[in-house]
């Protein structure tokens, strides 16, 4: 079974909801990418999303766009994440999700890339601006490789394109909850729940909401329906700032209290 | 050639195109393909873009045998396609109206555009004002240098300018921004893409909407002439222009077709837009096609003293079109257009864009290698008024 499937069953059976922090690699330096991630272990992460720094994150608002223009001026490359999270496998057991727009796979080559990921144990992939439509470029080598291509459903996905999106069945189902790019929100359309229930009935994966989420109560909030969530923008401005100890807070406190509910 | 149908139905030219964009935006141009679908085969539509066309945009505009000029070059017959004589002074206003239209049957009356030289943002604010819907134009800060009147001009005309910081600060990065914009606005609002660029189905509405150029060229040249012309020219920074007049003779195999790409200060050097001569093959905007990039993937920063051509993708379908070898991708050095600009004001008394200057300046050299008695068609895609003081300043600079 592959470590993200083994994961989400253990929460289940816990009655857990999964918090998955999101990370640019690179930002502050790559070679302190794998301590990041022993860090995120630490705090309780169910998962790691890690980000690739790319030069036009059409879909990431200012505090990823900053952060993926500080990794690039550090020399950050995918080859350079690759190896590094080859190293990081050997200390982290939680699943290691690398996110990357397409183009940094398509230069890397996608035959190369998808054995060199699954040489590093990266348990999944996200592509933010490869649709359904068009992930028949890598999608057959990725399942080939045991490496679980996650699957974005948003607030304008239609119900029955969230249903054919779902039972493509991977990993988890990523629910994006604000109309539009990334970056910390205040508040979240009123029809947000209404659309969570709904996505959640029609998937048979797990269903993650992310986008936005920087506060506990919003997290509390949103997973009153659904498994879990991704922090990203939230996650990468704590790294910036080193406020690590509000991190394990964030990170602790809506572990015990998701957990009640 | 067997009968040309691109892009099939998922929005591929060859490998070329596609639409790799963010699911937000899935619905939208799913919506928008339909849309344009069933717009093109309603009489009312196709009409009103005819009456606009011809009432308020002056078409249809001339073919103009460049005398002087090919007496200068001394070799094939040079005619202009005077698309520099449109309202608002290039090729842009054409892919405008037609979206603007098409924003409409929509119900949408919220336009967002990115421009690079101001023509297209120009051009999208001039149709948004005409038809009353909001307009919202990105623009790179360093753009907004370069063209100022242009940017003074889209606001008299009613649109809000946002200047864009990120990045190289040029079209590029207005096009980042307009993408995000759309994704957060995605539900009311329209994107007026203005090149053959962006995710399916831009690259073919935008086809289609220039393609008057061509269809209009192919018929006042058989007119005049009896036959077709050996060869036309056209620059290229998305593509938009010289897809319009490449499209109705992409079947006439014996019309070669020539796109002019901007060398900056030399291929060889960091600081060119050549993307169909040095790039490769990448995805950026939406679609697969020639990009800048690094070895990683990272998109370079395109160079060029035009900035209607300063952009490091090129339209996929000219993408395909190269890998056919059915179009030839030439480029030219800001220096060469300059010389062109300057040329075709004192022998024909046409100030041209410093990006149809590219074209000119290619035809030059074409017609001599062709030789007498074979014609070329230059697309003029736009009118210099918007460089003149760009220009003063390189020249008073001295460093030409
Ligand atoms: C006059 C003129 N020609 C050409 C272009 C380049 O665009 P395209 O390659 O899409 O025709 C521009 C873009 O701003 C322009 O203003």
């Amino acid at each position: 079974m592959n470590r993200i499937e083994k994961t989400f069953q253990l929460l289940n059976n816990n009655g857990s909801k999964a918090f998955v922090p999101y990370i640019m690699a690179g930002d502050g330096g790559l070679d302190s990418l794998v301590e990041r991630l022993q860090l995120l272990e630490k705090f309780g992460a169910s998962a790691i999303e890690v980000g690739v720094p790319f030069s036009d994150p059409v879909a990431d608002g200012p505090t990823i766009q900053q952060a993926g223009i500080r990794a690039l001026n550090n020399g950050t490359t995918l080859k350079g994440i690759v190896a590094k999270l080859a190293e990081a496998r050997e200390s982290i057991n939680i699943p290691i999700i690398l996110m990357t727009y397409l183009n940094p796979i398509y230069a890397y080559g996608i035959a190369s890339f998808v054995h060199d990921i699954q040489n590093a144990g990266v348990d999944g992939c996200i592509i933010p601006d490869m649709p359904l439509e068009e992930e028949d470029i890598i999608a057959p080598k990725l399942e080939a490789a045991g490496i679980e291509l996650i699957r974005l459903v948003t607030l304008t996905t239609p119900i029955e394109r969230i249903k054919q999106i779902a039972t493509k069945g991977n990993g988890f189902l990523y629910t994006v909850t604000v109309k539009g790019i990334t970056g910390v929100r205040n508040e979240f359309d009123g029809d947000i729940h209404a659309y969570l229930q709904a996505v959640k009935e029609v998937s048979p994966i797990p269903v993650l909401a992310g986008f936005g989420i920087s506060n506990q109560e919003q997290m509390l909030d949103l997973t009153k329906n659904c498994d879990g969530v991704v922090v990203g923008s939230r996650i990468v401005d704590l790294f910036a700032k080193n406020n690590l100890a509000e991190m394990e807070q964030l990170m602790s406190i809506f572990k015990q209290k998701s957990n009640i509910v | 050639m067997t009968a040309y149908t691109l892009p099939n139905d998922t929005g591929h030219f060859g490998k070329f195109g596609g639409r790799f964009v963010p699911e937000t935006l899935m619905k939208a141009i799913t919506e928008l393909t339909d849309a344009y679908e069933a717009a093109k085969l309603d009489p009312e539509f196709t009409s009103e873009i005819e009456r606009l066309s011809k009432e308020y945009v002056g078409r249809e505009t001339p073919l103009y045998f460049a005398e002087n000029l090919t007496k200068y070059a001394g070799g094939a017959n040079i005619y202009l396609k005077r698309e520099d004589l449109n309202h608002t002074g290039a090729h842009k206003i054409n892919n405008a109206i037609g979206q603007a239209l098409l924003a409409l049957r929509m119900g949408k009356r919220k336009i967002v555009a990115e421009t690079g030289a101001g023509q297209h943002g120009v051009a999208t604010a001039t149709v948004c004002a005409l038809l009353n819907l909001d307009c919202i134009i990105f623009m790179g800060e360093e753009d907004i240098k370069r063209q100022a009147l242009n940017v003074f001009r889209m606001e008299l005309l009613g649109a809000k300018v946002v200047s864009v910081t990120s990045g190289s600060a040029t079209l590029k990065d207005a096009v980042n921004e307009a993408l995000r914009y759309w994704v957060a606005n995605v539900e009311d609002t329209h994107y007026l893409l203005g090149s053959v660029s962006g995710p399916h189905p831009f690259p073919m509405i935008v086809r289609d909407f220039q393609s008057v150029i061509g269809k209009e060229t192919k018929e006042q040249f058989l007119e005049r002439n009896e036959s077709l012309p050996d060869a036309v020219v056209a620059c290229i920074g998305g593509g938009s222009n010289a897809m319009g007049m490449f499209y109705p003779f992409i079947e006439e195999e014996e019309v070669e077709l020539y796109g002019v790409e901007a060398a900056g200060q030399g291929v060889d050097t960091p600081f060119h837009a050549a993307s169909l001569t040095k790039g490769k093959p990448g995805v950026l905007h939406g679609a697969l096609m020639f990009v800048l990039q690094n070895e990683d993937g990272q998109i370079q920063e395109a160079h060029s003293i035009s900035a209607g051509l300063d952009y490091p993708g090129v339209g996929p379908e000219h993408s395909y079109l190269k890998e056919i070898e059915r179009a030839h991708y030439h480029s030219i050095t800001d220096k060469e257009a300059l010389d062109a600009f300057q040329l075709l004001t004192k022998l024909e008394g046409i100030i041209p864009a410093l990006e149809s200057s590219h074209a000119v300046a290619f035809a030059v050299k074409l017609a001599a290698e062709l030789g007498p008695s074979k014609n070329i068609v230059v697309c003029l895609s736009g009118r210099g008024d918007k460089d003149v003081d760009a220009v003063r300043a390189r020249l008073r600079g001295g460093n030409n």
